[in-house]
């Protein structure tokens, strides 16, 4: 039962990802692609997630763990370069 | 015992989806960045928190689940973060006169 419901939620998620991608494909500005991808990021975790459980493959949680570490350090990284134009040192 | 606690889950992992469909909603429809920033990071939040504490309730008290609050945590702490660098650049921008004065609409609002 409560596969069926994970199962159900992963589809779910996956067809609201790819809405969201819209957004990141069309938006007008660069930060609204930032928004989108960052909003991608954590989708895409809890996707890998439920397919962990559902697959019993246990180590998948710790893929979801370094995809959404690989996330944030993108949208930080994009934030930067879109304030300093550069990505070195903070001044 | 066993129906409420699935009962519980499927609240939760319901809970979880309503909150993801609202932020991908408000990314769509909203007007402009900030708002868009406002709708996206608190949904995403709270949607991935439901949807993986409904997940940690249906795993039990594992290894496993402790790795999903461990994901759940920095998810938690990373979230408002990445929001507040990408509000600060937008800021930025936009006080610099660099966005596009008619980019923030668009066809869909």
């Amino acid at each position: 039962m409560i596969e069926t419901a994970v199962l159900i939620a992963c589809i779910i998620l996956v067809l609201l990802t790819f809405a969201g991608l819209y957004r990141a494909i069309v938006g007008p500005s660069v930060e609204d692609r930032i928004v989108a991808i960052n909003m991608i990021a954590t989708k895409v975790t809890a996707i890998i997630v439920m397919i962990a459980l559902l697959t019993n493959q246990k180590f998948f949680v710790d893929v979801a763990l370094v995809y959404a570490l690989l996330g944030f350090i993108t949208t930080i990284g994009l934030a930067k370069l879109l304030m300093k134009g550069k990505l070195g040192k903070w001044k | 015992m066993e129906v409420v606690l699935n009962i519980i889950i499927l609240l939760f992992l319901l809970s979880g989806m309503f909150f993801f469909f609202v932020g991908v909603v408000g990314l769509l429809r909203m007007p402009n960045v900030f708002t868009r920033m406002h709708a996206t990071t608190k949904c995403d939040t709270m949607g991935a928190g439901l949807v993986f504490a409904g997940l940690i309730m249906w795993q039990g008290f594992t290894f496993i689940s402790a790795n999903i609050l461990l994901i759940l945590i920095f998810v938690w702490i990373t979230n408002p973060t990445a929001a507040h660098a990408i509000a600060k650049a937008a800021y930025q921008r936009l006080e610099a006169g660099l966005q596009l004065e008619e980019g923030d609409k668009d066809d869909l609002y």
